[in-house]
């Protein structure tokens, strides 16, 4: 049969089983936005690029599957590459379709021309300018294999307005030529590294198993949690890891690095054995490494080998998918016996706990407790970035993957509200909790509109202390407490600015309300907006600072350190 | 960067690598190298045997654990073939140069000779200039370069260097 460009990319699209899409029509995309109307493709209008790449992320992250983000050319889409860049630091399958003005116009600085391949080259795994209608059925069946397969990640296809309407004959095929080199060929599995890895656990005394995104990313959770009950071994998650082990097991020792848990920096330290699983050694993780880990042998499970000793020398390296190698570790394992380091870290953990104070105020970590106690770890929990986040990453307890989205390369103040309600797209039955900052929330709070447009029930507690509150925390302990632009004494109403929206707002002054109000904004019917006026100055603890070892790390403010 | 790395010594690197032979290809190995701030010393690309693969042949300098990173991710590319670091072979280099020489009388039989000695060729010569063709590995380059520079070089345009492998062993292969 014959169809025009946008009918073929929509035909392939759907032939994949993609049935999202998020994006904002303009001059160049016009053409494919009209077909998406006739094929009834679900398309959910945002208010921003920014925010339509967000919630394709935030779909991507609690269902494993893809979404599309349509923009039109220029401003369309450069208005995409913070999205972009941020799904591309975490690993998080996209595929971006941007118009682009006709293929005799580009180059002449046409209306709403930019370089979008160019400007995108950086912040994708793939991308392609379509020149020829023809090519359009392999191009798309390319761009979401490479998206989805092997270290997954953002793609984007250019689409100018003339192929979106040339005509060509079209024949769905079972398999189509590949444009592209053949993928990448995995070993089989890495038999002599697993061997070492068996020999390595075996003699062992104080193993750490450090478990990443490459456990959620390949769906190992079960594997891994097998791994560690047969063997005994504690587990660390990274920021992104989390949810890939049960929040509430004995054996979990919460996150490492900057803000990670005194038990997890602590065992880092003290380990002989590091059994990293999908991890790729962020420096907010290590601190400085030539103190990360000083006593143990390491061993790094990754599926991208650029990851395998870029920052840290690896002795046992395992190139290959994560639960794969998993999985045959666990056919051969041989229980170990780490009862005295068994001792230690439990001790650890019942001697320095996460805390915070109690003063009358609102704690911002007294809000998440209470989300959690609310939720029981059960619910889907997003994040914007800064302290809010780490809070977050601490004290909720994640009882299964997928269910925690947050920006963790990166670090994208406002990709909380989009990526949230990208998440409730995904999985309209769980309850979908955006723990924010102020500042973060106000990046992106227009999408309020889309959630109210589209009534999409999420629940966002804003933990409002009026400060850029990261950055106030480092000026406050690194820069002798020169507050240099990091307040906002005049912020909005964000209880009355959601009700502007349509949404419910609630500013929340009073401690005693705040377990009420997270009542209420459950059972509510809708969106809601919980403003909580919170503590401002209350600071992230323990803390490694920026380029001091783990070994480094602060327990709590200095004063009260000296006190205890 | 490693505690472990025992070699931080800067050594130059040739670097054949086969990728696709499209528009953008040329970009993104330049992106993957301006973003982690490396730098290209030469670069010399052109269309193989098979016209849809393009050898690019990069020289660029780094310790052991940078041209690891390199390596690693020039094969990343999806647009990537094969990555081969031609130091890690016996090879062949070879590089081009198009040198012009301030040459009055004067000081033209002592330059002809000298240009004899490189086996060179003249391509081009003018009433106060010479252009002469040199071709050799970066050794042979560099004193030809040396010994014509007291006589006044006015410009020089080289090709940056292309390698082979010795013997029977060739690059051509599945995506690595």
């Amino acid at each position: 049969m014959e169809l025009n460009g946008s009918q073929i990319m929509i035909e392939e699209l759907k032939a994949a089983g993609i049935e999202m899409a998020f994006g904002i029509p303009g001059g160049a995309i016009m053409p494919f936005y009209d077909e998406l109307l006739k094929a009834d493709f679900p398309h959910i209008l945002t208010r921003h690029e920014q925010g339509a790449a967000h919630m394709a992320d935030g779909y991507a992250r609690v269902s494993g599957k893809v979404a599309i983000i349509v923009t039109t050319s220029g401003p369309g889409a450069t208005n995409l590459i913070t999205g972009l860049a941020n799904a591309q630091m975490d690993s998080v399958p996209l595929i971006a379709i941007t118009g682009q003005v006709a293929t005799n116009m580009i180059g002449t600085d046409a209306f709403q021309e930019a370089d979008v391949y160019g400007c995108s080259i950086p912040v994708t795994k793939f991308n392609w300018l379509i020149k020829d209608v023809n090519e359009i059925q392999n191009v798309t069946r390319e761009a979401i294999r490479v998206a989805t397969t092997g270290r997954p990640g953002p793609v984007l296809l250019d689409f100018p307005k003339d192929i979106q309407i040339t005509r060509a004959e079209y024949t769905p095929r079972e398999s189509v030529e590949s444009p592209l080199p053949a993928p990448r060929q995995y070993p089989e599995l890495d038999m002599d590294g697993i061997e070492k890895l068996l020999e390595a656990i075996e003699r062992a005394e104080r193993p750490v198993i450090i478990g990443g995104a490459g456990i959620i990313k390949s769906g190992a959770s079960e594997e891994l949690a097998k791994f560690a009950k047969a063997t005994g071994i504690p587990v660390i998650n990274t920021l992104l890891g989390l949810g890939g082990f049960p929040g509430t097991d004995e054996l979990f020792l919460g996150m490492p690095g900057m803000h990670g848990t005194a038990y997890a920096n602590f065992a880092l330290c003290e380990c002989d054995l590091l059994i990293n699983l999908g991890a790729r050694f962020d420096d907010r993780v290590t601190g400085k490494v030539s103190s990360f880990c000083p006593k143990a042998t390491i061993a790094h499970v990754d599926i991208d080998d650029a990851e395998i000793d870029k920052r840290v020398h690896t002795h046992i390296p395992i190139l290959g998918n994560v639960r794969d190698v998993l999985i045959t570790l666990n056919e051969r394992l041989r229980p170990g016996d780490y009862d005295e380091w068994r001792q230690t870290w439990t001790d650890w953990k019942a001697n320095y706990p996460l805390q915070y104070d109690w003063d009358g105020s609102i704690k911002p970590q007294y809000v998440i407790d209470q989300i959690q106690e609310i939720t029981e770890g059960n619910g889907i929990y997003v994040t914007g970035v800064g302290q809010h986040q780490m809070w977050a990453a601490q004290f909720i307890r994640f009882n299964e993957p997928k269910t925690w989205v947050t920006s963790g390369g990166l670090g994208t103040m406002g990709f909380g509200l989009p990526a949230a309600i990208g998440a409730k797209f995904a999985r309209p039955e769980k309850d979908v909790w955006l723990i924010d900052g102020d500042g973060s929330f106000a990046m992106t709070l227009v999408e309020l509109a889309t959630a109210a447009t589209y009534n999409v029930p999420v629940k966002v507690a804003i933990l409002n202390n009026a400060y850029l509150g990261m950055v106030r925390q480092w000026q406050e302990l690194f820069f002798e407490k020169r507050y240099s632009h990091s307040h906002y004494p005049e912020n909005p109403d964000f209880g009355m600015i959601a009700e502007g929206y349509g949404v419910k707002g609630i500013n929340v002054t009073d401690v005693n309300e705040v377990r009420n109000s997270l009542e209420t904004a459950a059972e509510h019917d809708g969106p809601v907006v919980l403003n909580f006026l919170v503590n401002k100055e209350e600071n992230v603890w323990p803390m490694v600072p920026a380029g001091a070892g783990n070994d480094e790390m602060q327990l709590a403010p200095p004063s009260r350190e000296a006190r205890s | 960067m490693s505690r472990n790395s025992n070699n931080t010594k800067d050594d130059t690197h040739t670097i054949a690598v086969l990728v696709e032979n499209k528009f953008g290809v040329l970009a993104k190995v330049a992106s993957l190298f301006s973003a982690r701030g490396y730098n290209i010393d030469s670069l010399c690309v052109g269309v193989t045997q098979d016209p849809s693969v393009s050898r690019i042949t990069l020289v660029t300098r780094g310790d052991a654990k940078v041209l690891e990173q390199i390596r690693k991710h020039l094969s990343k590319l999806i647009d990537t073939f094969k990555v081969m670091d031609m130091g890690e072979t016996d090879s062949v280099e070879r590089e081009m140069i198009l040198i012009k020489i301030s040459a009055p009388k004067a000081s033209r039989s002592e330059i002809f000779q000298i240009i004899d000695v490189f086996r060179g060729r003249v391509v081009d010569v003018s009433t106060d200039t010479i252009t002469v063709e040199v071709t050799g590995d970066e050794g042979k380059i560099h004193a030809i370069l040396n010994l014509l520079q007291p006589f006044g070089i006015k410009e020089i345009a080289r090709t940056g260097k292309v390698a082979l492998t010795r013997g029977a062993k060739t690059l051509k292969g599945s995506k690595n």
